[in-house]
């Protein structure tokens, strides 16, 4: 360890919200039960769904990889323990939107056999490519919270240098302790899977971030790094939301991560305790992500603590094993009580996701009380930590005036909830910045698609035209080429005559009224482009112009929705803890 | 077993407008307190009539407009808008006056413009100055510190006065009344005379003023009296501070505006316009400042949009109290500042985390 303290920066706002932190790190740390069987949704990360691998009937081992990463931001998913598939189909998973999705469920043999992999203990060596692809391929992903895939944040591409590299053991959300149980526990592992991240990125220096409220894990964690050249421990001042990674970036480097960039622009990558310990698992032991730390508490438990978890245990194992008395659960939430969500029901397994669950009784979490309205008082942008104006988001978002909300910078919001925490009406103010966002999206979403569909249009309406004028061209070859004709017709130039003369022709032939609508439609058409090409004879010039017109607008589109993806994305990762895309 | 699903945050602090309301109200005693030992029962008997008549009007409409009662009942926006009023009061106002400036402030100047949270401006103020200006003779009727007149009332007394306008035997209304110190040196300056030759005959010496047969009404600092009143208030603003219910912000730039422009003048032409103390103790400077002022309905949001509308407030106070027609100007100048609000909010925003500045 380096020994001289980092200096520390400041954030703006945050809250110091009841810790409740304890109750959970009375005991050390134990293995949960081995459940009958597994649940494994294959979507446990920030990114496309993994693709199964096995069929129903297949045994696995343990470790051994089942569904495959399906695009770049992916993970795969391997088999907790060995066992027998017994389904693969739609389950319960733990998600807001209460909904199922494909899972694999594997029927547990107990044997627990490993299926061997390549162990790396040389990792120097190696080259930070191949390191990456190694923990690609053992699915780790962020732990933190949010799960994005942790290779990705691991390739900083050529073109940037890497200063920092930020270990975030903050964990600044009331109840969660699984990384503080880590870090107290394991912090070799950390340690070792810090060294494999900087020879990745090749970052001049590493930061461990730990709020002060977290004394045995910032003891631990300097004793492993003592003699380790390059690393600080930062024992940081505890505050919510300090380990949102644009705010741990400030608070550590004193930078401000621009709005709509990431960490990767001010030359700082974040990771979490966790991911750092779950990468050395994957190189030196060659071990793949099967497993988590996941804090079991709240009043609803007797014996709250930290479990080490197989992915795909039903969490209602978990509480039993933690003493639960289910009738007197009102809320279940998994993450924290800031930003963590309400699950519908225990019987949904534990995912890569899952850092805690909270059994909450009732009143636990705060009394209810009646929304009243604004008074104004201000204390929401006093604790906004990206300095936000909460009340004149609300006065907009309630107004449905979309523009003027994001005038406001609505989309900068990181729905760390500060601002409902502190409100004394009780305004559910996150909820109304959703909801705008929900709006915003579909607005663009249907602006988007309006725009294809006239796009679409036009040119479904330059090709019949561009079609008609080649078969009169031709029509007129033909009849120049026959001997009959008094004199040979020059091919017409105006698009214009032609239209007319078929619109007379369709008259005579069809009489229908139909038809003649069409023709007059087409005849217009005509006409506008036959002034369009006016300057230019040529006869390919519609080619040019549609050959010109599709890539540029592909390309316009392309951006267009790779730019709505990455401020999806954003707004779907920096709530959390560390997990920001890095490309 | 389905569980309910709210939306995050789920955790949310012990805080509520009712708590913040009981705060400020909690900061006013020791101001009142002051304001009872020097100024006899009266405001008393005034904040008692203000509340019932605050909680009635508040009530009545709320019926009107179908809302449910008890949540806004109950949410102290209203009683401290009672009290606040009948603090601006004089303590021997009869009760209609009372009654009609409450009532005015919660029906008019609040609850028609949606209630709580949507009203422009600050309803204690739109009703004192409804009533300043529709009762002159009847606003501007105080009395004089008790210890400094042999004719105070007691609490039955007050009670009686207050209700029935009858005096007990051997006492006159003008006997008991005086104009306050603002109103006093206002008037004395525009006869002609200088601080001094004011302070000199209205205060300092007792014995002096009782053969000249005024009442001292000058302290050292402010008014008799009055100066106590102001530190009582001062006193519970540091505490709504320290508490963190009101920001630094509004107070401070009101009493240092109208400190720096009151030293401004003083400095020039000491004879004609009185001390920085003396505007700062008199009045309701001090309870504008810490709780009028920093009602959040009405004021600027921003840090930054506070400081300009508490230095408003403080240039405004003076001018309207040195120059204007009236004697003091608290309630003028909040209203005014209030229509500058949605001006200041919109020119005054905070920079955004990793928005480039300027």
């Amino acid at each position: 360890m380096t020994s001289a303290p980092i200096r520390l920066w400041d954030f703006h706002g945050g809250i110091h919200p009841e810790q409740n932190k304890r109750q959970s790190t009375q005991e050390p740390s134990a293995q949960a039960r081995m459940p009958a069987t597994l649940t494994l949704p294959l979507h446990q990360h920030i990114g496309a769904a993994a693709e199964p691998i096995v069929e129903v009937g297949e045994t696995v081992l343990k470790g051994q990889k089942i569904a495959s990463a399906n695009g770049y931001v992916s993970a795969p998913v391997h088999a907790p323990t060995s066992g027998k598939i017994v389904a693969i189909g739609d389950y319960p998973i733990p998600h807001p939107s209460g909904l199922s999705a494909l899972s694999i469920v594997i029927e547990t043999d107990g044997r627990d056999e490993w299926v061997r992999y390549a162990a790396k203990q040389d990792y120097t060596e190696t080259n930070p490519s191949h390191l990456r692809n190694i923990i690609r391929e053992a699915g780790v992903v962020g732990l933190g919270g949010a799960g994005f895939p942790a290779f990705i944040k691991l390739n900083p591409g050529s073109q940037k240098k890497i200063k920092t590299l930020i270990i975030n053991g903050v964990e600044c959300e009331p109840y969660i302790t699984c990384d503080d149980m880590l870090m107290r526990e394991d912090p070799q592992s950390i340690l070792e899977g810090i060294r494999i991240m900087r020879h990745a990125l090749q970052a001049e220096r590493c930061v461990i971030a730990i709020e002060d409220n977290k004394p045995e894990a910032y003891e631990s964690i300097c004793k492993a790094a003592r003699g380790v050249e390059g690393v600080n421990v930062a024992l940081v001042p505890t505050r919510y939301p300090q380990g949102s990674e644009k705010q741990l970036v400030k608070v550590i480097t004193g930078k401000e991560v621009p709005s709509n960039g990431l960490a990767l622009d001010v030359g700082v990558v974040c990771h979490n305790v966790s991911t750092a310990a779950a990468i050395y698992r994957a190189i030196h032991l060659g071990q793949p992500l099967i497993s988590r730390m996941v804090t079991v508490t709240g009043k609803g438990v007797k014996r709250p603590r930290n479990l080490e978890v197989l992915f795909g245990t039903p969490m209602d194992e978990l509480l039993a094993q933690c003493d639960v008395e289910a009738d007197q659960i009102e809320r279940l939430i998994m993450g924290g009580p800031m930003m963590g969500f309400a699950l519908h029901d225990t019987n949904l397994p534990v995912i890569k996701t899952t850092n805690c669950i909270i059994a909450a009784t009732r009143n636990e979490l705060g009394v209810e009380r009646p929304v009243m309205p604004c008074i104004r008082c201000g204390a929401c942008a006093d604790v906004c930590p990206v300095k936000l104006l909460p009340q004149q988001l609300y006065w907009y978002s309630r107004a449905k005036e979309l523009d003027k909300v994001q005038e406001y910078d609505l989309f900068d919001c990181i729905e760390c909830g500060c601002c409902s925490y502190v409100c004394p009406s009780n305004i559910p103010l996150v909820q109304f910045y959703r909801f705008a966002k929900g709006a915003i999206w579909t607005q663009e979403q249907e602006q988007k698609k309006a725009a294809q569909a006239r796009q679409r249009h036009e040119f479904h309406q330059m090709r019949i035209e561009r079609e008609k004028q080649e078969r009169e061209a031709r029509r007129a070859k033909k009849k120049a080429a026959r001997p009959s004709a008094a004199a040979p017709k020059a091919p017409p130039a105006d698009g214009a005559k032609i239209a007319e003369k078929r619109r007379d022709e369709a008259i005579s032939q069809r009489d229908s009224a139909a038809a003649a609508r069409k023709a007059e439609i087409q005849a217009a058409l005509a006409r506008v482009q036959a002034k369009k090409r006016a300057p230019q004879k040529t006869a390919e010039a519609p080619d040019k112009t549609e050959e010109k017109t599709a890539p540029a607008t592909t390309a316009e589109r392309a951006a267009a929705t790779q730019k709505s993806a990455i401020t999806k994305k954003d707004n779907a990762t920096s709530t959390h803890d560390d997990d920001q895309p890095v490309q | 077993m389905p569980f309910n699903t709210p939306t995050s945050p789920h955790q949310l602090a012990p805080t509520s407008i009712t708590r913040v309301m009981m705060l400020v109200i909690l900061a006013l005693i020791p101001g009142i307190t002051a304001y009872v030992w020097f100024f006899g029962w009266g405001v008393v008997v005034n904040i008692s009539i203000a509340l019932i008549t605050a909680l009635s009007c508040e009530a009545l409409i709320l019926k009107l407009r179908q809302r449910p009662m008890l949540p806004s009942l109950s949410d102290g926006s209203a009683a401290l808008t009672a009290i606040l009023i009948a603090l601006t009061l004089p303590p021997l106002s009869p009760w209609w006056i009372t009654v009609i400036g409450v009532a005015f402030a919660i029906i008019i100047a609040k609850q028609l413009y949606g209630g709580l949270g949507f009203n422009p401006f600050n309803p204690a103020m739109v009703g004192y100055v409804m009533l300043l200006i529709s009762f002159p003779r009847e606003m501007t009727s105080w009395i004089p510190p008790t210890a400094l007149t042999d004719n105070s009332l007691d609490f039955l007394e007050t009670v009686i006065f207050i209700l029935f306008h009858t005096l007990p035997d051997g006492i006159t209304f003008d006997a008991l009344t005086e104009a306050t110190p603002l109103d006093s040196l206002k008037t004395h300056l525009a006869l002609g005379n200088t601080v001094d030759e004011i302070r000199e005959q209205l205060g300092v010496d007792e014995a002096a003023s009782r053969i000249l047969s005024v009442i001292p009404i000058f302290g050292t600092i402010g008014g008799k009296g009055w100066e106590w009143v102001g530190g009582g208030f001062l006193l519970g603003g540091l505490w709504l501070i320290y508490q963190k219910v009101i920001s630094w912000h509004i107070p401070v730039a009101m009493l240092g505006s109208l400190f720096a422009i009151s030293a401004l003048f003083y400095f020039i032409d000491p004879a004609h316009y009185a001390t920085p103390m003396f505007h700062l103790f008199s009045g309701a400077a001090m309870l504008g400042a810490f709780f009028i002022a920093t009602d959040p309905v009405t004021a600027a949001a921003s840090n930054r949009g506070k400081i300009i509308y508490g230095c408003g407030i403080g240039i405004f106070t003076y001018v309207i109290r040195t120059w204007g027609g009236y004697p003091d100007a608290v309630a003028f100048a909040v209203l005014l500042l209030n229509m500058c609000t949605p001006l200041i909010d919109h020119y005054f925003k905070s920079s955004v985390f990793g928005h480039k500045k300027g």
